[in-house]
């Protein structure tokens, strides 16, 4: 699937943005704080914005497949998700706008959960107002964006593995035998680490070495 | 271990620290210092013969003192590299040469006692770090004697007693008179789930060791007492639980209570007091020897590396992971991973899955021979740039050059650049554009923000690494804090333009945080100090022109300081109540006359 979506490059931002947003409930993680449709109302408003709407999961598989739709029928060319943080789901969505030809630089996530639902669990109309004002601000920074490509670089494929312990041999070896160079690097004269100390090991009473 | 010795392609430093890491993902350069071992590994043949004549005898680490090993030793015997080594502290010949026994004795002469110390310099894609643990020293613990009484042991020194290739060869006696001691004691969680002492934690490894050691016990000596001192039994591993009944089947004795004293009897036994939690009764053991189950403590090189990396540890020392369940194995720093207990106390089959883990994570990013990189980069804008050199002058990776003679305008090796975005903020004459964090989108956000109602709402930037990460921390831990906080997102703290500050104060912002890494932890060697001068000079502004300097805060948050964060955000909201409608609209007037 390959659509390509016009996008005007300027320096203060697409005069004709086409906004989709989405208000993740994360089931309840969102949604028992957080009047999620409400929010998505308060915003349809706003300049540039398309489309707007609440959503159970935004990144499971019908939620994505929704919005991947939602861009193709309304010529969406720029994304705020509003949903857990871009800590966690940044990759995700970007990929998923990239599959229907927007620049993943093109998305922003607000984040409602761990930096408000999850925060402020017990106030549920603060934390709407709250989830309102950084959906709010989510669309003015994506009115603003521009898309980017990703550049590529030369790398060695080695790895320097830090201790010759347990855990530094197993990886050593794995890595090793996958047919990449390894340093391993001990500060004690031999590798073995706190293992090679002990005999019988857990549960099993077999050896360690 | 003897396939790492052996492996083609497995370059293996003993004796060798890592004392530098350069570069970013796919491209780290790393300095490493050899210590000089004095023997040569790849000719030694480990015949023990110089190790025969040297007569210097020491305690031998590998035993924790439990036996000797002389000044030319090999840790231990399925050591590898297999080849001795000189202690040079302890070596007599070294220089001056008033000994020399061993040169004289080795046959393939392989001893050198020139030899120094090396520093190499090793060029990789990716790093794994599995600096593993340091057990828990009980020295702090008195109530349990373990300096007082010579037959209360760790652990380890207990294992390597009933270890067959320990000092005893594997026969158990009491250190004080060699005999077999007809009853043995272990107390659990030493050094863990303390507030007191040692760490909070679980060290997760304790019960289980213990429930081999009581197996161990009553395999070899049936007859001896055994008893265990212990708040809960954690036996949740495969098998762990029938380990664990087949210890209670064979004789050991659990009992629920951690001793409140040790005291040494007459024949230098121990007396131990415990309130057993079943009766709710003080009783009375006395046991021939007595086991400490010593915890984890992170090892002792782990801050020295954070620091050397930009890694983050959790409060309780040991790596923190990028994301506890979905990037269990990487750092948030791209390229390098977590291995082992490095990050976390765990026993050896968990150590290891976590390594393999390791390993194929790094594998993912190596496989494809190339590494992509985020645009979010730096951008000169040429026509506006006065080759001032500032921005050279703060870039922590050298990737700006400016040639001020000539008044030749900046160029940005974007290669180099990771993004931080410090020269866009301290450039005077916005002649530099960070990509993905540009001013009108961070402005944009500023001003949307405090579009409605702004004197109820705190505006807070936070840099993506450690304190927005210590935000969603708090969101993790379900932290309470109040709901007027507002996080805009940046890639350091030191992308954060006087502007925004000026911007928030003249849109009605009654306090602005600018929050980041501590210093010395900065993603970006050291972005942050020029926050903190930025900081700085705005708080003389704003005194100046008769701002309350309180107005705008700068915090250092961790990625793992998620209470932090939210006592921040508290004490935000008392700072926030202190200031009046008036004296915001007397700010936005003073800054409107500028």
């Amino acid at each position: 699937m390959s659509k390509s979506i016009p996008v005007k490059q300027t320096a203060t931002g697409d005069q004709n943005p086409r906004i989709g947003v989405y208000v993740c409930h994360c089931g309840l993680n969102i949604a028992q704080s957080v009047d999620c449709a409400h929010v998505a109302q308060t915003v349809e408003q706003e300049d540039g914005v398309v489309v707007s709407k609440d959503i159970v999961y935004a990144c499971s598989e019908p939620g994505q497949q929704q919005i991947k739709q939602d861009i193709l029928d309304n010529d969406i060319d720029r994304v705020v998700i509003a949903s857990c943080s871009p800590r966690l789901h940044e990759p995700t969505f970007k990929k998923m706008v990239e599959s229907v030809g927007v620049n993943p630089y093109m998305m922003d996530m607000a984040n409602l959960r761990e930096q408000c639902s999850w925060v402020h669990m017990h106030e549920r109309e603060e934390a709407t107002l709250k989830a309102e004002t950084l959906v709010h601000m989510s669309i003015a920074r994506v009115r603003q964006l521009e898309p980017l490509i990703e550049d590529t670089l030369p790398l060695t494929a080695k790895t320097l593995v830090i201790g010759g312990g347990v855990a530094g041999i197993q990886a050593a070896l794995d890595l090793a035998d996958s047919g990449y160079d390894v340093t391993l690097v001990e500060k004690s004269p031999s590798i073995g680490g706190v293992m090679a100390q002990i005999d019988k090991t857990f549960p099993t009473m077999d050896c360690s070495i | 271990m003897t396939d790492v010795g052996r492996h083609p392609r497995i370059q293996l430093l003993t004796l060798s620290e890592v004392v530098d890491v350069k570069g970013y993902v796919g491209n780290f350069k790393v300095k490493i210092i050899k210590k000089a071992r004095y023997v040569d590994e790849t000719s030694c043949t480990a015949c023990g013969d110089c190790a025969n004549v040297c007569p210097v005898v020491r305690p031998d680490e590998f035993n924790i003192g439990l036996g000797s090993r002389k000044a030319i030793f090999s840790p231990f015997p399925q050591a590898v590299p297999s080849a001795f080594l000189i202690n040079s502290k302890e070596c007599l010949g070294h220089n001056p040469a008033v000994c020399s026994k061993c040169v004289e004795v080795c046959a393939k002469k392989c001893i050198n006692f020139h030899m120094s110390d090396e520093e190499i310099i090793e060029e990789v894609g990716t790093i794994i770090v599995a600096t593993g643990l340091t057990p828990y020293d009980p020295t702090e613990l008195d109530e349990y004697g373990y300096t007082r009484f010579d037959n209360v042991l760790t652990s380890l020194e207990f294992e390597r007693l009933v270890n067959a290739s320990g000092p005893t060869k594997g026969n158990l006696i009491r250190p004080t008179d060699r005999k077999h001691p007809k009853s043995v004691g272990f107390i659990q969680c030493v050094g863990s789930r303390s507030a007191r002492k040692g760490g909070l934690y679980c060290s997760n490894i304790c019960c289980m060791n213990t429930i081999k050691s009581t197996f161990i016990i009553k395999e070899h000596y049936p007859d001896v007492e055994v008893k265990v001192f212990y708040i809960d039994i954690r036996a949740f591993g495969k098998g762990f639980e029938d380990l664990y009944s087949r210890s209670r089947r064979m004789g050991a004795q659990y009992i629920r209570g951690l001793p409140g004293s040790v005291e040494e009897t007459d024949d230098r036994s121990l007396r131990v007091a415990v309130e057993n939690a079943a009766t709710g009764k003080l009783e009375f053991h006395e046991l021939d020897m007595l086991v400490l189950a010593q915890g984890m403590k992170p090892a002792p090189s782990t801050q020295r590396l954070q620091e050397i990396m930009g890694l983050q540890l959790t409060p309780d020392g040991f790596y923190l992971e990028a994301h506890p369940k979905l990037q269990p194995v990487d750092a948030a720093t791209r390229g390098i991973f977590f291995a082992g207990c490095a990050e976390g106390p765990k026993d050896i089959k968990e150590s290891v899955t976590q390594a393999s883990a390791a390993a194929m994570r790094a594998i993912r990013l190596m496989c494809k021979g190339e590494i992509t990189t985020e645009p979010i980069t730096s951008v000169i804008i040429t026509e506006k740039c006065k080759a001032c050199g500032k921005c050279s002058e703060v870039c922590p990776y050298n990737a700006i050059t400016v040639e001020v003679k000539n008044k030749k305008p900046a160029v940005v090796n974007s290669a180099a650049c990771s993004g931080c975005g410090t020269c866009s903020a301290e450039c005077r004459f916005d002649a530099i554009s960070m990509n993905h964090f540009t001013d009108a989108q961070i402005m944009g956000q500023v001003d949307s923000m405090l579009e409605t109602a702004p004197e109820t709402k705190i505006l807070a930037f936070a840099c993506t690494w450690c304190s927005y990460a210590g935000a969603d921390y708090a969101g993790v831990s379900r932290l309470q804090y109040p709901p007027n906080v507002h996080l805009i997102r940046v890639m350091c703290s030191g992308r954060v333009d006087e502007k925004f500050i000026w911007d928030g104060f003249r849109k009605g912002a009654p306090v602005v945080l600018v929050s980041g890494c501590h210093i010395g932890d900065c993603h970006y060697i050291d972005a942050n100090h020029w926050t903190e001068k930025r900081v700085a000079r705005i708080h003389k502004k704003m005194e100046k022109i008769g701002l309350r300097p309180e107005r705008l805060q700068l915090e250092w948050i961790s990625a793992a300081e998620g209470i932090r964060f939210a006592e921040t955000m508290k004490r935000m909201e008392k700072i926030r109540q202190t200031i009046t409608a008036e004296e915001i609209a007397e700010t936005q007037n003073i800054l409107s006359k500028l």
